[in-house]
């Protein structure tokens, strides 16, 4: 096995308030080979968007170690994209300035992360809305835009937190089913959280369930579809394969969510 | 899709011109209603004092400011001409915003920067906000002698209000947007630069109408304590000689000058937001 892009060692936070120490998660370790794509999923509360806060290097583990490339995370790392719920695009900004905020901040050569970004936006069908603002697109192709922005500095690891969760369910099959392939396609490592279950098996090769609060590793899946060439089906070829209703079912009783709480 | 492909260009049904022309009725109606009021304003001043209903020695004549405007147009030995009085007013008005703006802006980022300088200054912000600064007239003069206390005057009635508001649109600023900075490698100045100034031009433009109105106020108040020179200068001029018609000219002129200075700064709110 190469070695892991992504590792956590026994990582423990615990947050601090006035009225008291909250833990929020405990003794977490898992790895995430280079090209994986894991979704982790959890109870709410269970400190899943946490975790990854640690990995982007936001926040510091009170215990246990964050490994990437081998090495601790001590801060905002350019090998990590990271997206958050929302796109939160600047509506100051237009696409095009958007999509190259992370280039900015990070002091690439403007005029080549400017070709790239205008790449990446066309590629995901927004090349005639460069010179739009934010504003004027729909939720759908605002979150591509943010995808872009993640993508322009060309991060190895990208962090996916709910990133469907503000859109509606249509657009939502459809933007996962394209930025599954897009980021399979660039043999990116992918952590993403969600609470969806559907999403989290047709989307990653292995779904990692949290405990509720204090979140530690409750079990771990890999998920496989028998397919004709072994090629990982597409999302939505996923969700009508067969063996997506048992894996559906297992995670399930996995989580083991009682309305009543 | 875009929100602009909405509005298609359809031909003009019957009952759209139906209610274009209800929606040009009653802004006409609006417009007239204000008109209106003015122009009977303006009748009443006139016709009271010659009616003998109200003295005219309190309160003078629309008509008389006309006259005393094209006579106060010449400069005498004893007199500025009314534009040098006009014209020193704008000015100071001019220098005592845009300082509050600068100053305001840089003290709400430090304090944006230094969470704790923030707490600890807060009470006083808020005192010397509330506090009463045409009291300070007569010690500003004192402090600072008669032209630079009409700065300081124009300045201190606008700067803390100005913080506060500016300090207010930082915090505003969505916190998520700054994790994304932040998850690139932003630094601090970069997230001030990128994320929270132009996050808060909004609120600029806010602080900026309040300002512009504040620092009139303080200008002409100073200038009713230290000056030669200014509207506020001949409104206490003419109140002392019990000149009204140069004290009523004087003050249609700031009310010109603060109609104007609404509507520049509502065509640059208008410019900026073009853009969001």
């Amino acid at each position: 096995m190469p070695e892991a892009k992504v590792e956590l060692k026994n990582v423990g936070l615990r947050y601090f308030g006035p009225d008291g120490e909250t833990e929020a998660l405990k003794d977490v370790s898992f790895a995430v080979a280079p090209g994986e794509f894991v979704a982790i999923i959890g109870p709410s509360g269970c400190g899943k968007s946490t975790l990854l806060s640690l990995i982007s290097g936001l926040a510091a583990p009170t215990e246990g170690f964050v490994l990437i490339d081998g090495k601790p995370v001590t801060g905002p790392n350019r090998k990590v994209g990271y997206m958050l719920q929302q796109d939160y695009l600047f509506e100051w900004r237009t696409i095009l300035e958007n999509a190259l905020l992370g280039a900015e901040i990070q002091g690439f050569p403007m005029a080549k992360a400017r070709d790239r970004a205008t790449q990446l936006l066309t590629r995901y069908g927004l090349g005639q809305f460069l010179n739009h603002l934010p504003r004027q697109l729909s939720g759908g192709m605002r979150q591509r835009a943010a995808l872009a922005r993640t993508l322009c500095t060309a991060p190895d690891i990208v962090l996916l937190d709910e990133p469907f969760s503000a859109l509606d369910s249509q657009t939502r099959l459809a933007l996962a089913d394209e930025i599954t392939d897009i980021l399979r396609r660039e043999a990116k490592t992918v952590i993403l959280i969600t609470h969806d279950i559907g999403e989290a098996v047709s989307m990653a090769e292995r779904v990692i369930v949290l405990s509720r609060r204090p979140g530690h590793v409750k079990s771990d899946h890999a998920i496989r579809f028998a397919s004709a060439n072994s090629v990982r089906p597409s999302t939505m070829a996923a969700r009508d394969a067969p063996e997506f209703n048992d894996y559906f079912k297992k995670l399930w009783q996995e989580l083991d969510i009682h309305v009543e709480d | 899709m875009a929100n602009s492909d909405l509005t298609m260009p359809l031909a003009i049904s019957p009952q759209y011109s139906d209610w274009l022309r209800r929606e040009r009725r009653s802004r006409l109606t609006v417009r007239a209603a204000q008109l209106a009021i003015l122009v009977v304003c303006l009748i009443l001043w006139e016709i009271l004092p010659r009616l003998q209903i109200v003295n005219p020695l309190f309160t003078s004549y629309p008509s008389a400011i006309w006259p005393t405007f094209l006579d106060m147009l010449k400069a005498t030995p004893q007199q500025a001409s009314i534009q040098t009085h006009t014209l020193s007013t704008i000015v100071a008005t001019i220098v005592g915003f845009t300082a509050a703006m600068i100053i305001g802006t840089a003290i709400a980022a430090a304090l944006w920067w230094w969470d704790t300088l923030y707490k600890v200054l807060d009470p006083y912000l808020v005192v010397a906000n509330a506090m009463p600064k045409t009291a300070f007239v007569p010690i500003f003069y004192i402090w600072l002698g008669a032209t630079l206390s009409i700065y300081g005057m124009s300045l201190a009635i606008s700067l803390f209000i100005t913080v506060l508001m500016i300090y207010n649109g930082f915090q505003g600023v969505d916190p998520n947007k700054i994790k994304l900075a932040q998850s690139f490698g932003a630094t601090k100045a970069q997230i001030l630069r990128k994320v929270i100034l132009p996050g808060s031009v909004p609120t600029l433009i806010a602080a900026l109408k309040v300002n512009a109105g504040l620092s009139l106020v303080g200008v002409v108040v100073g200038e009713f304590q230290s000056a030669n020179l200014g509207l506020g200068y001949l409104i206490q001029y003419g109140s002392q000689i019990f000149k009204m018609n140069i004290v009523m000219t004087a003050v249609t002129i700031l009310a010109i000058v603060s109609s104007l200075m609404y509507l520049a700064i509502a065509a640059l709110e208008a410019a900026v937001m073009r853009r969001r």
